[in-house]
């Protein structure tokens, strides 16, 4: 399947889907400070092993570093 | 493309919030005063240490003044014709959406980054109609050019994203105050053009 990774188009073999946690495990985002979204809505840390992305979806992963 | 006479007048009516008035708040919060924004909401709790000088928008003898309240007055010392409501208060998920709701967009301005990915994922879900202006990555000096700004959907977030803050990188005034600075351009670009029209990065 393909779907969009921070604006960058990403062809995922052998799957029709894969959760918001497997894909951040794919990625190699290891980050603890993140803001996830999906097709523009926010997804929770806690819902994203049951969060699931398909073909076509538009996954956000935003990184969140200390400094201000 | 507005003259300067309609910017300026344009800018008059807009406002715009500001979570935090630390090396981002403060700085970012001058811009927009200079600029012009009609009215600027600016909540924080802290109060002025020495340490915070090396970057914030603050002078010596306002060391121990509360930040919004100190940086009222710094704005209304460059232009009083700005209308600045301040919160001395610690921002939580409980008052954020009374404090911000009435603004055109929103400055995320904190320094830990927990801090911002509750105010920024809280404010995403219940102000969904307001643009995030976000900071993330700016610690330590020099490599200007890493600096940018990248658009998700109506998050906006100005830095590297790379540089956490830390003893051999520490929060210098002028990479905060750039990506400050991004901010309120970024600000600039939305309250002027709308949010639909441009990717304002």
């Amino acid at each position: 399947m393909e779907i969009t990774v921070n604006h960058i188009s990403e062809v995922i073999e052998n799957r029709t889907t894969i959760t918001i946690s497997e894909l951040l495990r794919y990625k190699n985002f290891t980050y603890k400070m993140i803001i996830i979204k999906l097709n523009g809505n926010v997804v929770k840390r806690e819902e994203s092993d049951s969060i699931i992305v398909s073909h076509g979806d538009n996954v956000q992963v935003i990184h969140l570093m200390t400094g201000g | 493309m507005p003259s300067f006479t309609e910017i300026k007048e344009r800018l008059h009516t807009k406002s715009v919030g500001i979570a935090g008035a630390g090396g981002l708040g403060s700085n970012c919060a001058v811009a927009l005063a200079r600029s012009g924004v009609g009215k600027i909401i600016i909540a924080d709790f802290d109060v002025i240490v020495e340490s915070n000088l090396n970057r914030q928008y603050y002078f010596y003898d306002q060391i121990g003044q509360k930040k919004v309240i100190a940086l009222k007055e710094n704005i209304r010392r460059i232009n009083p014709n700005i209308s600045v409501e301040i919160f001395a208060e610690r921002i939580t998920l409980q008052n954020l959406t009374s404090i911000f709701s009435t603004c055109d967009l929103l400055i995320e301005a904190f320094d830990q980054a927990d801090q911002k990915m509750m105010l920024i994922e809280f404010a995403l879900i219940n102000l969904p109609n307001i643009p995030i202006i976000a900071g993330s990555g700016m610690a330590g000096f020099g490599e200007t050019n890493s600096l940018y700004v990248e658009k998700f959907d109506n998050l906006y977030i100005c830095g590297d994203g790379a540089t956490e803050v830390s003893d051999i990188n520490p929060p210098l005034a002028p990479r905060i105050g750039i990506v400050a600075n991004m901010q309120a351009n970024v600000a600039l670009d939305i309250l002027l053009k709308g949010e639909k029209n441009g990717d304002h990065c």
